[in-house]
């Protein structure tokens, strides 16, 4: 999860010209890093080269919308490299 | 082309599944209340409208790779370069390819030549959704007939 926080939270600073010493596991993309929908379309695209997968964003948005997640399940820097980790061992399996 | 209704492509060439890239015509006309403002004196195809043609082909290219199911709507535009004047009775011969296709949104690569020399060139950002309705569909299924849209190929192949 390290070197995926890592790889993450350095696109993020790159994309987003956020201080890479302000962005930490616990910090949510939105509410605390202030990432905008279309800068996270720029994440998005950076992670999914990075890591050879294809982030399901409608997936997860639908599933905020219709309540059966909440923001932090997908935005919160830590719960966001978990997902990845997954689908990267899902794309292994 | 007509560039008052942003009508920026007039035909569509060459559409390539496997390879994700598609080609298009497009006819700088030589005359539009553009060239009145842009210049007087010195009438140019505005850099703008040559990045919306490069825009429209990329969304083309979107529609027909998802068999015209969803609409792409431009989001980002990075390391557009106009390289030179486009003058107005030019022909632009504008080519695109897939980069990447995310959840909900694409990248395309966008470049526009004039008798083989490269115009402009541009990676470009869509947000992909359903179509809002039904009758704003059937626009864009219009539309692509007239511009020669390879409805076959893009639907059933």
């Amino acid at each position: 999860m390290s070197s995926t926080f890592d790889t993450v939270a350095n696109i993020i600073a790159e994309t987003c010209d956020i201080p890479r010493e302000q962005i930490k596991p616990e910090s949510h993309a939105i509410d605390d890093l202030g990432i905008d929908s279309l800068d996270f379309l720029d994440i998005a695209f950076a992670i999914d080269k990075a890591f050879g997968i294809k982030l399901p964003l409608e997936e997860w948005t639908q599933e905020v919308n219709d309540g059966k997640a909440t923001t932090d399940q997908y935005f919160v820097l830590g719960n966001l490299c978990t997902q990845i980790d997954s689908l990267v061992a899902a794309k292994g399996a | 082309m007509r560039l008052e209704y942003f009508q920026l492509i007039d035909r569509i060439v060459s559409f390539d599944r496997a390879e994700q890239t598609i080609r298009v015509e497009a006819q700088v006309p030589t005359a539009s209340t553009v060239f009145e403002g842009h210049f007087p004196g010195l009438p140019l195809m505005p850099g703008v409208l040559l990045i919306e043609a490069m825009a429209q082909s990329s969304g083309w290219l979107l529609i027909a790779l998802n068999r015209f199911t969803r609409m792409p709507f431009l989001a980002a535009v990075k390391e557009a370069k106009l390289r030179t004047f486009v003058t107005p009775g030019q022909s632009l011969l504008i080519s695109a390819g897939l980069v990447h296709e995310g959840s909900g949104y694409a990248v395309t690569r966008a470049s526009i030549e004039v008798e083989g020399k490269a115009v402009c060139g541009a990676e470009i950002t869509f947000r992909i959704v359903p179509f809002p309705n039904e009758s704003f569909r059937a626009s864009m299924d219009s539309l692509a007939r007239s511009i020669g849209f390879p409805m076959e190929a893009a639907v059933d192949g």
